[in-house]
């Protein structure tokens, strides 16, 4: 069975690059490069569009699958090259499509060594797709790993502040990570009943995958330790605390762009590992469940939201402030996953839903954040809160954005951070009732450094000294329609799933069902 | 001989040939480039009687024994002659701009027809099903790439010649003691008949192989062929020979030369020592070799500082790897066979080792012989300097690293699946351990590629034909990770008819 439509979605933004790096020559050859590289996330972002829309609602399962058997022919070796998306899937793919292209549209005005910039970026876009799509453990393992080499690149070459130092940081970790999730995938490979790599059952193809195999299956290493070690792996890329120390150091030295890919969709990679894998894998193993440890999920995702939330109040960097706040937003994932101990089945798909749509919405509300911050430094070239203020009127369309950013993000109503945050607490209060209510006071606390922050920066008067200096004041300019791009991108789901939850919702409850088996 | 041989022959019949012609050719001109030309179209006619025997066009000559049952070209034997011909062809182009430099300019000619002629020595030996063949293609491969490592006539070149001669002479002298034991143990030199007598003869219990001799001989075989596959503890030659020698000739050494070396210890052991009681044995043996290999090639890598230095202590690294494959015999092995994920592995891994290290060199060799450099700080900056050698040289150490989507990564995701099937999890586990000791240096040189900054700000642009080879071999290392079923199909097949 070969649809291709998914292959093409995902290699097409790393097949462009390669040829546009090595075949664009000339002069105006950053610019032809420009245009190249912007229109394939374009096409990218309407192919994922027509994935997430073309996704039959009521057949359900997994679709679109690409599948070749004899990708490696060992029979040692029981891995195939098969992708595919189900409910849990779709949504994330469109939003890498939405991201991807946001991202690129943002890179408008990089000069630096342009050529390199939109290979590693688009590489980049083609890793993170793939490990949304791969339903086979090797080549999930291999997307999941080689996002690092583009990740790494970015934040070291086109970076500020320090930027070797924390790209090699969030290499090390990523890397420690990935080399538990390796020990778990052997551990799983080398035990006879499992016999298979692939992570869900295609029925259509005769394919049985581990969640149905391996409660019969004698492993060769505790279930415990197996799920600990992808635990580690996707707890380092969440990140939650106490292993988070790498993300602001990356978020805040990206460049403006990679920090919108690294917040709104590389984080998403580590969700969706714990759902697919975590929660799907490990529900009925034998001597050790995903049930047993909910509870303690649930005490870490609390403390994560809240040491998150307090530690975003007290920064002074615009973008650090941001990439804490994603460890306090990434944490209600974590939240809605622990709702999977709550004994009614529909409470707990509840919970789960609500993990997922936290990670379609933070994608969106925190690239715009990362955005919008980006734009405001192009600007003033200080990302200092107490060196701004009364940037409202120079340039109020940012201000407005970044305030649409700051109530998703604190979980406005009408805004789509609002139901996400509410399925969670729903979903999982019933459960865990003391973590939860812990967790919620995350919401007032980034009620608190969300507004605190716009007022600082936006509103008011500007500081005398030190703050911008006149000419710098004076030369302020709003945003232009190319950096408007974007930010409408991104801006425009936050209302569309405020307004609208389901369109996204009905999707992932689809693959949380099947999840949940 | 009859017409059998002849067909049987004809790859290697054919090559030499060429490397006559291309004497001929140099004595009537004296345009080196000339001469390049002719054996590099020369060697299509080589590959097109491999191809031949590979697709039997014209009947079915492949099967059978020729040469009075020493010689077989089989299809094991034919995936290696393949794999030779597009290194020598790679070779030749990569050494295009080499040979017409006054370095080597008056023996250009002579560079090229020594290539020519280890080349069909490495061919016979891939070939040989007899101890005496195989000892003598040995040496058929060996003594041209003497002359070739010399070939500078500078102190060190002579020295890293001279040194390949001893030590190539000792190892020699090693492995012929151990056929020497073979044969008096079993009355014959023909490995089918090796493998019959051994299983007929008496064995002692708790003794491996079953008896003292033949653990010696093998042993000595082992160790003889060490030197060649350039495995500890016998790689004491390869930095200096790697250092000292042309670079092109030390790609060909690392790729060629080792890759004609497993491909005859893999016949060897399955075919003279394929009985399965024997092969746990000999398993045992080279996983240890394996594990040492690694561990120690990738310990030394760490703290060197001349770039072909570091490659060499890496082409350790990278046999110990291949070992793996080899050492992983199935468990549950029954009766003498090829098949198996261990050699298909061992294959599969070798020829992508073979595109990914020659991409490699070659990009080295474009650099070095234009700044004259070769420590890792005359890497500095390249990136401004050639973007386009230094992507194809990151993307071959990112190869030999072992990251996605390359074929290092799938070739090693390979062999370490054998092992783990053939209840060595522990070289498995080794095996990964190495992986990230080895990512300390070669991202190192990554590092100076990509981040420093450049001593001076030239430009180097190197010859079409080696980039051409150069992007042809990143291009194969590429392929062959994203698509790994068309080498391991290749294997396979090339495996089952043993």
């Amino acid at each position: 069975m070969f649809d291709g439509i998914l292959t093409i979605t995902i290699f097409l933004p790393a097949i462009v690059a390669l040829l546009t790096t090595l075949l664009v020559r000339g002069d105006k050859s950053d610019q032809y490069i420009r245009w190249i590289s912007i229109g394939a996330t374009v096409v990218t972002f309407i192919l994922t569009a027509m994935v997430f829309f073309g996704y039959d609602r009521d057949a359900s399962g997994i679709q679109m699958v690409d599948y070749f058997e004899r990708w490696i022919p060992i029979d040692a070796l029981r891995s195939s090259y098969v992708v595919g998306v189900d409910g849990l899937s779709a949504p994330l793919v469109l939003l890498t499509g939405i991201l991807g292209m946001a991202a690129a549209f943002a890179s408008w005005r990089i000069q630096h060594r342009v050529r390199e910039y939109f290979l590693w970026l688009l590489l980049l876009q083609s890793a993170v797709l793939g490990v949304f799509t791969s339903l086979d453990l090797l080549l999930f393992f291999i997307f999941f790993e080689f996002e690092l080499i583009p990740m790494y690149m970015l934040i070291a070459i086109w970076g500020s502040g320090r930027p070797r130092y924390s790209a090699m940081k969030f290499v090390l970790f990523t890397l420690a990570g990935g080399a538990f999730m390796l020990v778990a995938i052997l551990a799983l490979f080398v035990t006879p009943e499992v016999n298979t790599l692939a992570m869900v059952s295609i029925p259509e193809l005769g394919i049985v995958g581990i969640p149905e195999i391996i409660a019969n299956a004698d492993l060769v290493i505790p279930a415990a330790l197996i799920f600990t070690f992808f635990f580690i792996a996707f707890a380092v890329k969440l990140p939650t605390f106490p292993v988070h120390s790498w993300l602001p150091d990356a978020h805040t030295d990206a460049p403006t762009a990679v920090s919108v890919m690294l917040a709104g969709v590389l984080l998403k990679m580590a969700g969706y590992g714990l759902l697919r894998i975590n929660v799907g894998f490990f529900q009925e193993t034998q001597g050790f469940t995903i049930h047993d440890v909910a509870g303690a999920m649930a005490v870490v995702a609390a403390i994560s939201v809240v040491y998150g939330g307090i530690i975003t109040i007290r920064q002074t960097d615009m973008k650090r402030l941001i990439a804490y706040s994603s460890v306090s937003h990434m944490g209600f994932v974590m939240l809605g996953v622990a709702a999977i101990g709550s004994s009614p089945a529909d409470t707990s798909a509840g919970g789960l839903n609500g993990a997922a749509l936290q990670m379609f919405t933070h994608g969106t509300i925190t690239g715009l954040a990362f955005l919008m911050v980006g734009l405001s430094y192009d600007r003033t070239h200080t990302r200092h809160i107490p060196h701004l203020g009364g940037l409202w009127k120079k340039m109020p369309l940012i201000a407005i954005f970044f305030l649409i950013a700051g109530f998703g993000s604190l979980g406005l109503p009408a805004l789509s951070g609002f139901v996400a945050e509410i399925m969670v607490f729903l979903g999982t209060f019933s459960v865990w009732p003391w973590a939860t209510g812990v967790a919620a006071f995350g919401v007032v606390l980034a009620a608190g450094y969300t507004l605190w922050m716009v007022q600082r920066v936006f509103f008011g008067e500007r500081p005398a000294n030190p703050g911008l200096a006149d000419d710098v004041y004076d030369g302020l300019t709003d945003a232009s329609w190319v950096d408007m791009i974007p930010v409408i991108a991104l801006a425009a789901p936050i209302f569309i799933v405020g307004i609208w939850p389901s369109v996204v919702t009905d999707v992932f409850d689809l693959g949380i069902q099947a999840v949940l088996r | 001989m009859t017409g059998q041989d002849f067909w049987a022959l004809s790859p290697e019949i054919s090559l030499a040939a060429v490397a006559l012609l291309v004497i001929t050719v140099d004595l009537m001109t004296r345009n080196i480039g000339r001469v390049v030309a002719v054996a590099f179209i020369g060697l299509s006619l080589p590959l097109l009687f491999t191809l031949n025997l590979w697709y039997g066009w014209f009947g079915d000559p492949a099967t059978g024994a020729a040469l009075f049952d020493t010689f077989e070209a089989d299809r094991f034997s034919l995936f290696f002659k393949f794999l030779m011909i597009t290194v020598t062809a790679g070779t030749l182009l990569a050494s295009n701009h080499y040979v017409t430099s006054d370095k080597v300019k008056a023996y250009g000619g002579e560079f090229v027809s020594l290539l020519l002629l280890s080349v069909t020595g490495m061919m016979l030996l891939v070939s040989a099903t007899e101890l005496i063949t195989i000892y003598v293609s040995l040496e058929l491969t060996a003594l041209p790439v003497v002359a070739l490592a010399a070939i500078h006539r500078t102190r060190r070149s002579v020295e890293a010649g001279t040194k390949f001669f001893l030590l190539s002479a000792i190892s020699s002298a090693v492995l012929l003691y151990g056929f020497v034991y073979i044969f008096g143990f079993t009355g014959s030199t023909h490995l089918d008949v090796i493998m019959q007598r051994l299983a007929e003869l008496p064995s002692e219990a708790g003794v491996p192989f079953g008896s003292y001799a033949v653990l010696a001989a093998v042993v000595m075989i082992v160790a003889g062929f060490g030197f060649k596959m350039a495995v500890v503890p016998w790689q004491m030659w390869v930095p200096d020979v790697y250092q000292g020698a042309p670079t092109p000739v030390a790609a060909f050494l690392s790729v060629a030369s080792k890759g004609a070396a497993f491909a005859v210890v893999l016949r060897i052991m399955y075919t003279a020592f394929g009985d399965s009681a024997l092969m746990q044995d000999w398993s045992g043996l080279f996983a240890i070799l394996a594990a040492v290999s690694m561990t120690a090639g990738n310990l030394l890598a760490l703290s060197q500082t001349s770039i072909t230095r570091l490659l060499g202590y890496s082409t350790i690294a990278q046999a110990g790897y291949i070992l793996v494959g080899v050492a992983s015999v199935p468990a549950n092995q029954v009766g003498a066979s090829f098949a198996g994920s261990g050699p298909q592995g061992a294959m599969y891994y070798l020829a992508g080792y073979a595109f990914t290290n020659l991409a490699v060199f070659f990009a080295i060799t474009a650099i070095t012989s234009r700044t004259g450099d070769d420590s890792i700080e005359g890497l500095n900056g390249l990136l401004k300097r050639s973007p386009l050698l230094a992507g194809l040289l990151i993307f071959g150490i990112l190869s030999l690293l072992g990251m996605p989507p390359t074929v290092g990564f799938m070739a090693k995701v390979v062999v370490f699946g054998a092992a783990l099937n053939a209840n060595l999890a522990w070289l498995a586990v080794l095996g990964v351990v190495n992986t990230v000791v080895a990512a300390y240096y070669y991202l190192r040189v990554v590092r100076a590629i990509v981040f420093e900054d450049p001593a001076d700000d030239s430009k180097i642009s190197a010859d079409v034909p080696a980039i051409t080879a150069t992007g042809l071999a990143a291009i194969g290392a590429g392929v062959f990770g994203i698509a790994p079923f068309l080498l391991l199909e290749f294997a396979e097949s090339a495996l089952s008819i043993v």
